[in-house]
């Protein structure tokens, strides 16, 4: 009998519990925004495979981060004659000048050889000039190149000694990132003529790859397998299409899911909503829940009539959830647009869709459950006298069951959500943290009101306040959910902020602002020259001296790959170049955490000393007095290592993860970096053009560009994750209006009394204007609070930098919620001051 | 008998310190026998009716409805009785606010999970029979006081109850309204056949019952029968 009759109870009581609507509509942002980031995530994952031979632009790419040894040259070239089609493209970094305009600019040289991409089309404007690109001297390049240099079409770009003329800009290419364009500019320039740029020198910086056209998959395996050992033997990097699909794939799909973490703070806001309202609801029906006792139903009918209405009412707002979702997965690409390499297909992602309506209705449901079972504890005699109610007992096991299932839901959600289990466990495990420390603050801030009650304040100003405690108000509710939303938006600001500064610091007069790097040897004296004529004198001069590692305590790379343990270094730091340095001092910019600094002279017969950078000897596996053996071209240089250092990397400076003291290196082939500081920036540009028309190989770096870039895509970054917490403030919001909407009725009778007894329509408004700014406050100073608290330990922890708190933004942004909830709390209460009170109170009796 | 409690005592704790608000009540009712309880204010009226009915389990004592020992049922298992057997009207109507008159009127008998198309005819007639036959589908906040407590009688004897308790059922109207209550009520008694205990102040109310039982100080201070009926 019970399962029908509550199906049906619970349909025609449904009627009171529309005014619920209102706050599962904030399930509904929350599932919208899960909507939107899953199916989007699904369609990027759809879009990669269809198009990632396309994003290769062949089907096998060889690389090296040095010209490619004869041994390999003949593997290549053996495959050419076989009737494979090979493209080499070779990419560094350069200054390129524009002669019209004197401007130069650091920009990506990329020498093309034809035939490449292999597959998919590099659009250039005007049209058609890719495939063209090495009939003439003439280059392509980046939209950037043209507007950073000043030029046009047409223009000469002198890049090392050779001289092009500007051909067409480059409007698209496959695998294309929006952001790359901001890092470097490229400029593409044929093959056959790199070799007149005389840039290639020693000490350069360039990325040598090879792109095959193997369309047959077995034939691609059986020569990768053939060759494989050569390759690993002269550390060459290979890539096939599934491997580039993978990869890209794992990316995206990290990024749509820290996304998707940020939107499901939204859900799990809209479920505290939620919660918040069925308490508040519940409260109303404890007459109705005794008298259906009375008349014969068993508890747990009581119980499933309102469960199924939460259900219903989630699966409701999820299904609007859901077609928001898809709405707003339209909106998506263009919000992360720049971190995408591809055009991404919108389609409508069913699992993805199912899982939505699920969450919604799951989370309705789970939240509302808690305070249903408040119903249990309604006696039939409920129905006959009005105190009878004894409380649950305070460890009721059924309702410690719901919050247990409340919280593995959680952590399922965040499991399946994050990027990886642990991420997932670390992200439920915050978000119960800060919402018992919210719910703390909250509490707290309100019971202070409340202990230093504003007793001399006018009586408008008391009222208002007193209002804050009446029963039924959702003051911890509301104070909860904005909060949370304005304290993931502050923390986000103080992060960015943080991150902004610690550039914006070396904008200090003291520090440089010039770098000037892959200086030779015999350059030195002139670049030194150049810049004092112009008045700047180089502050530091660095040597920089390539090496690899060619032994650890004896012991050759080979040996140490095959050792197996905890002690086993990371590949990547056993087989990357180094680029070390030599000098008597330790450098502002780090600190000794262990051993000594060469102070005194180095005994006789003992290796040379070297200073670690400590994450790079963890890495390595090694510690103070473990000897290194390096490989400094083709020389063996025995070395001892006497300290570790803790290096700030945020510093614009050049850092290095290995220091050789004095003595050792003096000889060794070296490049070298000088810093310079030019306030006046038309001085830098001529200062960088100079440079680069007396030595084309010299690069130029201007660091206040290189911080505009960062800051660039900083802001970048952090709009994509204000996208997704956007949809917490508005959860906040409508959970606002709709707790504002639950004490309505109280309200309106306060107001018609208040009327009645004389007041004013200005008072009546005063204290509804006290009650919601002193609403907004709480709400806003918990966030606000937190928010300095949270954007400390990240800026501190995480990116380890000094912290300063934005205090006058993080006002502006208390500033801004405090007004919001004033303008939404004065517009939900229209009807409040509307009226006379006779007028109200035959509507209230309605 | 109908209803056959012995020994009731019932005892709150009221701030900590224990009060008995019932103490050694017996008391039969045979079946199809009209009982009203009186009393002063916190006489242990209302109390004596919750127990009756199984709303509460006594402190001591044992109350068989029907041939059934309430103490020896669980809460869901007196529900069940209740459902089946028992009828309520009640001082303050307690209809579900949001159902109507005729979806209140339905609650007893979809509960037992009664056919729909014949539940709903009956709760037509019954309605009807209370004067409502045009305000079915009206909301309980859409109708007086009076008009209320109409749908809660049809409502008590929607289930065809074998017994019916009502609390102060006149208590919240006005004298002339309270009168056209009682009337309805009588009448559908003696159609039904019902068994009926009512708890009341109102000596018009009590005159109407064929037996009188007077509490004070939660005991049974008298026990009347009308000579005639």
């Amino acid at each position: 009998m019970t399962a029908r009759f509550a199906l049906v109870m619970a349909w025609r009581e449904a009627r009171g519990s529309r005014r619920l609507a209102l706050t599962v509509g904030a399930v509904s942002l929350g599932v919208a925004a899960l909507v939107a980031i899953n199916s989007f995530s699904a369609n990027v994952t759809a879009s990669v495979r269809a198009q990632a031979r396309t994003l290769l632009g062949a089907d096998l790419e060889v690389r090296a981060r040095s010209p490619f040894p004869d041994s390999i040259t003949a593997v290549l070239d053996s495959v050419a004659r076989s009737g494979v089609p090979i493209a080499r493209v070779t990419t560094f970094a350069s200054m390129a000048l524009a002669e019209r305009s004197g401007a130069a600019r650091l920009v990506e040289v990329r020498a093309v050889e034809p035939g490449f991409p292999f597959y998919g089309t590099v659009t250039t404007e005007p049209a058609g000039l890719w495939d063209r690109l090495g009939d003439a001297r003439a280059v392509l390049v980046d939209p950037a190149v043209l507007i950073q240099l000043d030029a046009r079409i047409g223009d000469t770009l002198a890049v090392g000694d050779a001289r092009f003329a500007v051909a067409g800009v480059v409007t698209g290419a496959p695998g294309d990132v929006g952001i790359r364009a901001a890092i470097g500019p490229r400029v593409f320039l044929p093959a056959r003529y790199l070799a007149e740029t005389n840039l290639l020198r020693f000490g350069s910086l360039a990325q040598y790859r090879a792109y095959l056209r193997v369309p047959d998959d077995a034939e691609l395996q059986s020569f990768l397998n053939r060759h494989n050992a050569l390759f690993q033997r002269h550390r060459i990097g290979t890539d096939t299409v599934s491997e580039q699909e993978e990869d890209l794939t794992d990316a995206l799909g990290r990024l749509a899911r820290f996304l998707g973490l940020v939107g499901l703070v939204a859900l799990l806001l809209g479920g505290l909503g939620v919660g918040s309202a069925v308490r508040v609801f519940v409260r109303d029906r404890l007459d109705a829940a005794a008298v259906l006792r009375c008349l014969g139903a068993p508890s747990r009918t009581v119980l499933a009539i309102h469960l199924i209405q939460a259900i219903a009412l989630g699966l409701a707002g999820a299904v609007v959830g859901v077609l928001l979702g898809i709405a707003v997965q339209t909106v998506l690409p263009a919000v992360v647009r720049d971190f995408l390499p591809l055009e991404v297909t919108v389609r409508v992602s069913w699992p993805t869709i199912l899982a939505g309506l699920a969450i919604g209705a799951g989370t309705a449901a789970l939240f509302a459950l808690p305070p249903l079972l408040e119903l249990r504890a309604v006696t039939p005699l409920r129905a006959l006298r009005r105190d009878v109610d004894a409380p649950l007992p305070r460890w009721d096991p059924a309702r410690l069951g719901a919050l247990a299932a409340l919280l593995g839901a959680l952590t399922f959600l965040a499991v399946w959500q994050a990027p990886s289990p642990g991420l997932g466990l670390a992200f439920a495990g915050a978000v119960v943290v800060t919402t018992g420390v919210l719910w703390l603050t909250a509490t707290g801030l309100i019971r202070a009101t409340r202990a230093w009650f504003p007793a001399r304040a006018s009586y408008v100003v008391r009222q208002g306040v007193a209002n804050l405690f009446r029963p039924q108000n959702q003051t911890v509710a509301v104070v909860l959910v904005i909060g949370f939303g304005v304290f993931l938006i502050a923390t986000l600001y103080v992060v960015q902020r943080n991150l902004v500064d610690q550039f914006a610091l070396d904008r200090r007069p003291d520090r440089p602002n010039l770098v000037l790097f892959d200086v030779q040897q015999d350059q030195q004296d002139g670049v030194a020259a150049l810049l004092a004529g112009r008045g700047v004198t180089p502050r530091d001069v660095t040597p920089l001296v390539p090496a690899r590692i060619a032994a650890l305590d004896g012991r050759g790379l080979d040996a140490l790959a095959a050792d197996s343990g905890p002690r086993r270094p990371s590949r990547w730091a056993l087989r990357r170049e180094y680029r070390n340095t030599y000098r008597d001092t330790l450098v502002a910019s780090e600190r000794l955490v262990t051993g000594t600094w060469w102070d005194s002279p180095r005994a006789p017969g003992t290796p040379a000393r070297i200073s670690v950078e400590e994450d790079v000897a963890t890495e390595l596996g090694v510690d103070v007095g473990d000897r290194i053996t390096w490989n400094v071209q083709g020389v063996l240089i025995e070395t001892e290592i006497t300290s570790l250092r803790a290096v700030d990397w945020a510093r614009f400076e050049p850092n290095f993860f290995v220091v050789f003291e004095p003595g050792v290196l003096e000889q060794a082939p070296q490049t070298i970096v000088l810093l310079g500081r030019a306030d006046d920036p038309t001085l830098r540009a001529e200062l960088q053009r100079d440079v680069v028309r007396a030595y084309p190989n010299v690069s130029a770096l201007d660091l206040t560009e290189v911080q505009r870039t960062l800051d660039g895509i900083l802001s970048k970054v952090s709009l994509a994750i204000r996208f997704m917490a956007l949809f917490s403030v508005a959860s906040g919001l409508l959970i606002l209006i709709g707790a504002l909407r639950a004490s309505r009725l109280q309200r309106l009778r306060e107001a018609v009394l208040l009327k009645t007894l004389g007041a004013s329509g200005a008072q009546v408004r005063g204290i509804l204007l006290t009650e919601y700014v002193a609403w907004g406050s709480f709400a806003a100073l918990t966030g606000v609070l937190l928010a300095g608290v949270g954007g400390w330990a990240l800026v501190t922890r995480v990116f380890e930098i000094d912290f300063r708190l934005p205090a006058l933004g993080l006002a502006a942004v208390w500033t801004v919620v405090c007004a919001l909830t004033v303008a939404v709390g004065l517009a939900t209460s229209a009807e409040v001051l509307r009226g006379t009170p006779l007028q109200t109170l035959r509507e209230l009796s309605e | 008998m109908m209803i056959d409690a012995r020994d009731l005592e019932q005892t709150y704790l009221s701030g900590g310190t224990p009060l008995t608000v019932l103490r050694q009540v017996n008391l039969a009712v045979a079946p199809q026998e009209f009982v009203a309880v009186m009393g002063p204010s916190g006489s242990g009226k209302t109390t004596l009716l919750g127990l009756l009915a199984g709303l509460d389990r006594p402190t001591r004592g044992t109350v068989r409805l029907d041939g059934q020992d309430l103490g020896a049922l669980t809460e869901d298992q007196r529900a069940r009785l209740r459902a089946e057997k028992v009828g309520f009207v009640f001082q303050t109507f307690q209809l579900l606010p949001t159902l109507t008159a005729l979806e209140n009127v339905l609650v007893p008998i979809e509960l037992r999970g009664g056919d729909t198309q014949g539940a709903r005819e009956r709760a037509r007639r019954l309605l009807a029979h209370v004067g409502l036959a045009d305000r079915m589908h009206h909301y309980p906040a859409q109708l007086s006081g009076g008009e209320q407590q109409r749908v809660g009688l049809a409502r008590a004897f929607a289930g065809e109850p074998r017994i019916l308790f009502a609390d102060e059922p006149t208590g919240s109207l006005d004298a002339e309204t309270g009168r056209t209550i009682i009337d309805l009520l009588v009448e559908l008694n003696r159609e039904a056949g019902t068994t009926m205990v009512l708890v009341t102040h109102d000596p018009a109310l009590a005159a109407r019952a064929r037996r009188v039982v007077r509490l004070a100080g939660g005991a049974v201070v008298a026990d009347e029968r009308a000579a005639t009926a």
